[in-house]
């Protein structure tokens, strides 16, 4: 047997694991152009009371639906025009920022936090524990989610915090399938079984180790949910079995705007283009990430 | 073979009990169906007497097992807001969906495979950029607004196509595409992946090596295995083109089960809404046992596994 000190030990100089990471960061370019639309939508949410030219809620019933800046009609002082009861349509579009990432983000926690706890336990314990789990996303998944929240919203009576928990509690299937299939895999590698020769308690075992081995494909899917959360508010909201008025909530603005849809197509478009931009922006985050953190695995 | 199937079918049934169950309770739970019924400004004596005449009153498990056996005898109750048979209105209502399902189905399907095969074959090139940007934009356009923008488009500028009601095969036009588009993206992504892994895979090499043509190995050999995960994606997909039916149906008035839907739901017609989530519960139930006994069949490891 050879010595193993006597081995020299070559000193490796190059740039960290964390500053390699930092390049395939900045390199991917969906990645750093998606991340910089969603800052900018943050940014606007966050300091809307600051940037709004006028107050979202007040109506001006001797200015409505004037027109926007671009055309012949439209004024400085209503730079995206107003809508049909008077009130200045930039403002609203602004302060509905607010509304569709609370969404996003509020669903995303609660559903992720459900369906992370089912998908670890599920892919952690197997057997029995799993069975459960399986039958439990088989029957979530049977069940059509559009129609239940809107049954449950119109019962209940529509608000922003009904949609949220609505939502939360019913989105938390994809997160459940996606937790489930990675535990299995760290599952099964060396340092799980090292963790627990020596001793460690399970808990520990599942929030230390396998829970951090699993985060990249966690983050992917959250991407994905608040994604799909955002575009489900808006349309429960077009139902008008979501978020009620007077909040300016884009999928909202869209449906009180669709029957002057016609003369002025701006009313929907804007809202609607707004919509469009965060999902963008929320999906090219989300496929970048999955570029970065699993290189090869790019579909 | 049939072990596979009697247990699948076992599971599938199992599953189908529970979501029944479930939906019932959701809906019963989620507020005091009898107040909703009375109306607004009801006084309590009028509330206890829907309560009664509803038979709100009992247990839950007895109402549930009451609505199961009627349901079983063909019975689903009157709708409380259309005054009619709850069967017979979503039998008159459930061709219309069925028919824009795979209106939208087949569109989906015929921009996504020649799209996706062309991607695959030819990674990087322009008809795979476009592939991707279709792909990209069709999942973040909420889908009621690209039905707007159709409509707005075809409907009222062009003028080719009627924009509402349910009379012809002209009124499922923008519905099929606004609807196909949204469940289009999986499908674009799946071929696309599919194809490669075939393509990079060794009996390719070796069809390639007997020196077949470049179109039969493609069309003949890879296309054939990169269909079979499409078969499990068309039945989860197609669950989800019903729930989406009910926010097309509704833009474009077409007369389908998700328009009823939305117009049962907002009126708080109970009956109607629990027979249509019931309904739409059992079809996908059905249509993953199918999707899954269809893959047992072709894919011999499916079923020993």
């Amino acid at each position: 047997m050879a010595d193993v000190a006597a081995i020299p030990i070559v000193e490796v100089v190059g740039p960290s694991r964390r500053v390699l990471l930092g390049r395939r960061v900045l390199a991917h370019r969906g990645l750093v152009a998606g991340a910089g639309l969603l800052a900018l939508i943050i940014l606007i949410a966050v300091t809307a009371p600051l940037i709004a030219p006028h107050d979202p809620y007040a109506q001006d019933l001797t200015r409505r639906l004037v027109p926007p800046i671009w055309s012949a009609k439209g004024t400085w002082t209503h730079v995206l025009g107003t809508d049909n009861l008077g009130r200045d349509y930039l403002s609203r579009l602004i302060y509905g920022a607010r509304i569709s990432l609370l969404i996003g983000l509020s669903v995303m926690l609660i559903s992720g936090l459900i369906g992370t706890t089912l998908g670890l336990l599920a892919g952690y314990f197997g057997g029995r524990v799993d069975m459960i789990v399986t039958f439990t996303v088989t029957v979530r998944l049977a069940m059509p989610l559009i129609l239940v929240a809107l049954a449950v919203v119109a019962t209940v009576g529509g608000s922003l915090i009904v949609v949220i928990l609505v939502l939360g509690l019913l989105k938390w299937d994809r997160f459940a399938v996606v937790m489930r299939a990675a535990t299995q895999q760290v599952r099964a590698l060396e340092f799980v079984a090292a963790a627990e020769c020596i001793g460690a308690s399970t808990l520990r075992i599942i929030v230390g180790e396998v829970l951090p081995n699993v985060m990249p494909q966690l983050v992917v899917v959250a991407t994905v949910e608040a994604a799909s959360a955002v575009l489900l508010e808006a349309a429960l909201s077009f139902l008008g079995l979501g978020v009620q008025p007077p909040l300016p909530s884009w999928g909202l603005m869209i449906a009180e705007a669709k029957i002057y849809m016609f003369f002025s197509f701006w009313l929907i478009a804007l809202p609607g283009t707004a919509l469009a931009l965060l999902v963008l922006a929320i999906n090219m985050v989300g496929d970048g990430i999955r570029d970065v953190a699993t290189p090869g695995m790019r579909s | 073979m049939l072990a596979f199937a009697l247990k699948r079918l076992a599971l599938a049934v199992l599953v189908a009990v529970v979501v029944s169950a479930l939906a019932f309770l959701l809906l019963r739970a989620s507020g005091d169906v009898a107040v909703a019924l009375a109306g607004e400004g009801a006084r309590s004596t009028d509330i206890e007497n829907v309560r009664k005449v509803y038979g709100l009153d009992r247990p839950l498990l007895v109402q549930y097992l009451d609505w199961v056996g009627r349901m079983l005898h063909g019975d689903f109750g009157e709708s409380l807001y259309f005054k009619t048979d709850v069967l017979a209105l979503v039998r008159d209502k459930l061709p219309t969906t069925a028919l824009l399902a795979v209106l939208s189905l087949l569109f989906a399907l015929g921009i996504s495979l020649p799209l996706g095969v062309v991607a695959a074959v030819y990674p990087n090139s322009w008809i795979d950029r476009l592939c991707l940007a279709l792909a990209v934009a069709g999942q973040a356009l909420p889908n009621f607004f690209f039905a707007l923008i159709l409509m707005m488009v075809f409907g009222v500028m062009l003028q080719i196509v009627p924009v509402s009601g349910s009379e012809s095969w002209a009124h499922f036009v923008l519905p099929s595409v606004a609807l196909g588009y949204y469940v289009a993206p999986p499908f674009m992504r799946l071929t696309r992946t599919g194809m490669m892994d075939a393509l990079a895979s060794d009996y390719i090499r070796t069809a390639r090596a007997k020196g077949l043509s470049g179109a039969s190995i493609v069309l003949k050999h890879a296309l054939r295995n990169a269909l079979v995960p499409v078969v499990a994606l068309t039945a989860v997909q197609l669950g989800f083109l019903l729930g989406g039916s009910v926010v097309i149906e509704t833009v474009f008035a077409l007369d389908g089960l998700g328009y009823l839907a939305y117009k049962s739901i907002s009126h708080l017609d109970l009956p109607v809404t629990q027979a249509i989530v019931t309904l739409l519960s059992f079809i996908y139930v059905g249509l993953t046992l199918s999707a899954d006994l269809i893959n047992a069949w072709l894919d011999p490891r499916i079923r020993i596994g």
